[in-house]
């Protein structure tokens, strides 16, 4: 029942969407809170049409998958980041660059390329369905859009995480191939990385009172 | 004989970590290092020279693999007569700095440069013996390090941070070519073991140019020399010794091993190597004899020698691409002589100029003086030194540039007219550079050792010790012997030139021309034996004086008064003022009763200054520009990482790539 995957991946990109369009940093964390949610929801529904009862190790493989995507990022990521924002005392806005509505539009127009790669783009393994791999692009595209277009700090952990949600979904057309210790080892790096992050907003907070990256040009020489 | 040498490698490496782990203690690190290193030499020198005289070729190859390559190492007579370079001037060098290096003591741990000479001897044996391009460059990378370190060593001096720099971005600059020589062979053959490799044709052309820039950085080719002169002076001098004195010719090895991969010669490819030669020997020499730091002299004086060697090879190669075996036996065989002689006699020099800074703290020229009495063993080692160099008989270096005498005049008398006239324009440049080179050692030798003490530091100058002295003792030795009888030496060489120069019929035997020199030398060093007993002889009834100098009646005369090594150079170097760059700022006396006068003199480098530092200025200049997208925001940079994988990935798909 490929229905409620691409029911899924639609949720997903729509949240995507929202993560560029919303004006405040709570929400985005929040999106990107449900994007963890569905995520953790995914392999479950590629999976679920073909099981046949039984615990077998790839069921179990694939439960483990799901409820660590969903501690990890539905849960563990998002209080991380919100508690970051709190201490931090950040302005409760996103700064873009580029204004919000032209965000949206770039990452519209993210989106469609993202369907036309997934076109031109010869997978050695069929992917389980059609939207999947845009989907994965689109996620990418527009995690890379945050990442450059927004000046605060927690919006570029937000921005990471979406990198890492688009590949953790292009890892689902290989879901069978790769191994277990690959994915713990994608969701151990994710970990790391927003702490890492997480520190750096603290320090970065605490020596400049603020977070805004910008600012971080005055270390160039 | 290969496993003797693998042994000597791991020996060197071993004592290297071994002292690098006790940086604390410094004489222990001090002791295991030398014991490491000469036991290693003697061991490799031996097999080596055992594989040389029963002419042994072996080869291993390893079973697991490295990136890109296998480990394939391998002995010939290329490899055997380069380690016996190796492994002798090091071995010399290594019981010279145990000696030298304690008067750092206070100021720096010795345990690093211990360990750093040893892993450099280690990696220049390793060079010499790899037969595989991936392990090649790993011991050229390795040497490179190694030797950077090394010449940094004395850190805290501004002037010796910049050579440093200097010599590892040239180094790096130069592996470039190496990189793209190698990439380019490997292509062709599929693979990078040097036994597969072969190239003909525009290919080889291209083989032959990169191999001269990338090789000829390091061996100090005149223009891309400018490395050299920097570093020799700033590094301690034992390393300075094994630098000058076998590493930069492991860029001629890299030459020659590269020639074995490649067609017949070009005609052009000698003339190449012939005006390399030529302007390395004389802009170098000129450069020499205009220097006031000893050490500086002397390395210009490598370049000097480098360009010897290049000359012999391009004779070499101008009798291979002719087809005249005589010729080219001649040119191979005095480059790769000489290649030996100038390890060793530099390496005796720049132990003589050790000891003179080590015993008087003092480098200038022109500030010593009167040395010979109170270092007589130092003045003896560089004497016999100096004339080595200068290639008078009876000693070493007239050997080898004899032979490459007899190369050009026999190509300029057998070789069809367009072999003939390089081989012709060769002889007055050798010519020249050994009478420039007798006056640069004649002032150098002069200002040091003869005359008084023109200042506080060398009147109260001190000898060596006894690990330095002996070093440079045996090192006067070896020159001497082979000055005596060069043709047991050719010996050494001959396999290397059968080798390089095709000739695989070649024996022992054609070491017999060299005979006529040994009977030379032997009746020289006769007529200077007779000539001193005729001198006790003589002065055996009578009483022996010293007194000063007659002053032509002028009754106040200072040790100021004394030719300087600068004022017995000058008029030889008036017609090279454009080489030498030379700039004099003069306020001389004038007038009945002159008050004050000022002569100041700068001595620059042609190549440095008006090609090198504007050249490169020039580029720094259009590479700033780029300087526009470093903007500082990570934003950005993440704008340059996503454009650019977005670029290939559409480059791929779109079957652009394909």
């Amino acid at each position: 029942m490929t229905g409620s995957a691409d029911f899924i991946l639609l949720v997903v990109v729509v949240v995507d969407l929202y993560i560029v369009a919303t004006s405040r940093l709570a929400s985005c964390v929040h999106a990107s809170a449900l994007q963890g949610v569905a995520l953790a929801l995914l392999p479950v529904a590629l999976w679920a049409p073909g099981y046949t009862g039984g615990v077998d190790p790839q069921t179990l493989h694939i439960v483990l998958m799901s409820v660590g995507t969903l501690v990890v990022k539905a849960l563990v990521i998002p209080q991380l980041v919100l508690r970051a924002i709190r201490e931090a005392n950040v302005r409760r806005e996103v700064e873009p660059f580029v204004s919000l509505h032209l965000s949206v539009l770039i990452a519209a127009v993210l989106v469609g390329i993202s369907f036309w790669l997934a076109t031109v783009l010869v997978l050695p393994i069929p992917a389980p369905t059609t939207l999947l791999v845009p989907v994965a692009f689109a996620t990418v595209l527009v995690g890379f859009l945050v990442l450059v277009s927004r000046k605060k700090a927690v919006t570029q952990v937000v921005g990471y995480l979406m990198l890492e949600n688009g590949i953790f979904i292009f890892g689902q057309t290989l879901v069978r191939q790769i191994p277990f210790a690959v994915e713990l080892g994608i969701l151990l790096d994710l970990l790391v990385g927003v702490f890492v992050m997480g520190i750096a907003i603290h320090h970065i907070s605490r020596a400049f009172d603020h977070i805004d990256t910008e600012l971080l040009s005055a270390l160039k020489d | 004989m290969l496993g003797t040498i693998l042994f000597a490698i791991a020996l060197l490496c071993l004592s290297a970590f071994a002292s690098a782990l006790l940086t604390r203690f410094d004489r222990a690190s001090l002791a295991i290092g030398t014991a490491g290193s000469v036991i290693a030499c003697l061991t490799g020198l031996g097999a080596a020279l055992l594989a040389l005289v029963l002419r042994e070729e072996s080869a291993f190859r390893g079973t697991w693999s490295l990136p890109l390559g296998e480990p394939h190492v391998a002995l010939d007579g290329l490899s055997a007569f380069f380690l016996v370079c190796v492994f002798g001037v090091s071995g010399l060098a290594a019981v010279y700095g145990s000696g030298y290096l304690p008067a750092f003591g206070g100021r720096r741990r010795l345990g690093p440069a211990v360990a750093l000479f040893n892993l450099l001897v280690a990696s220049m044996a390793g060079l010499v013996i790899a037969r595989d391009g991936v392990l090649f460059l790993i011991a050229w990378e390795l040497m490179t390090f190694a030797s950077f370190f090394l010449v940094t060593f004395e850190s805290e001096r501004e002037e010796v941070r910049r050579a440093g720099m200097t010599y590892l971005v040239a180094s790096q600059l130069g592996v470039i070519f190496l990189f793209i020589l190698f990439v380019l062979l490997g292509r062709s053959a599929g693979s990078y073991d040097f036994d597969r490799f072969a190239a003909a044709g525009g290919l080889a052309d291209t083989c032959f140019l990169l191999a001269v820039v990338g090789f000829g950085t390091k061996a100090g080719f005149w223009p891309l020399h400018i490395w050299l002169p920097d570093a020799h002076p700033a590094e301690p001098s034992h390393v300075s010794a094994v630098m000058s004195g076998v590493m930069i010719k492991l860029g001629i090895y890299g030459l020659l091993r590269t020639l074995t991969f490649l067609s017949a010669p070009a005609p052009w490819w000698s003339t190449v190597l012939l005006v390399v030669g030529a302007s390395s020997g004389l802009v170098g020499i000129v450069h020499a004899l205009a220097q006031r730091d000893l050490k500086r002299r002397l390395a210009y004086s490598s370049i000097e020698n480098m360009g010897l060697i290049a000359l012999g090879l391009g004779l070499g190669l101008l009798g291979q691409s002719h087809g005249n075996a005589l010729v080219s036996f001649f040119g191979y065989s005095g480059a790769l002589l000489h290649v030996l002689n100038h390890g060793l006699m530099k390496g005796l020099l720049f132990h003589g100029a050790g000891s003179v800074i080590h015993g008087t703290g003092s480098r200038s020229v022109e500030s010593l003086g009167g040395l010979y009495r109170r270092m007589p063993t130092t003045a003896s080692g560089f004497l016999v030194g100096a004339v080595a160099i200068c290639g008078l008989p009876p000693l070493n270096g007239f050997a080898s540039e004899w032979l490459i005498y007899v190369g050009a005049f026999h190509g300029a008398a057998s070789l069809p007219m367009a072999g003939a006239v390089p081989a012709l324009v060769a002889i007055p440049v050798l010519a020249l550079v050994g009478g420039l080179a007798a006056a640069c050692f004649v002032g150098a030798f002069g200002a040091v050792f003869l005359g008084e003490p023109r200042g506080e530091a060398a009147s109260h100058a001190h000898e060596a010790g006894l690990a330095m002295r002996s070093a440079m003792l045996l090192g006067a030795l070896l020159c001497i012997g082979i000055g005596l009888h060069p043709a047991g030496a050719l010996r050494l060489v001959i396999p290397a030139v059968a080798l390089v120069g095709r000739m695989p019929g070649l024996s022992l035997d054609a070491s017999l021309p060299l005979l006529a020199v040994s009977r030379l030398a032997f009746v020289l060093a006769l007529v200077v034996a007779a000539l001193a007993l005729l001198r006790w002889a003589l002065l055996r009834r009578r009483e022996v004086t010293q007194g000063a100098t007659w002053g032509c009646g002028y009754s106040a005369p200072s040790p100021r008064m004394q030719y300087t090594a600068s004022s017995f150079a000058q008029p030889l170097l008036a017609p090279f003022a454009a080489i030498t760059q030379v700039r004099v700022t003069e306020n001389g006396p004038s007038g009945y009763f002159p008050a004050e006068a000022r002569y100041e003199e700068q001595i620059g480098d042609v190549a440095g200054e008006r090609l090198l530092i504007p050249g490169t200025r020039r580029v720094v200049r259009a590479l700033s520009r780029l300087r526009v997208i470093q903007q500082g925001r990570v934003q950005l940079y993440i704008v340059y990482i996503v454009a650019t994988l977005v670029a290939l990935l559409i480059f791929e798909l779109t079957g652009a790539g394909r």
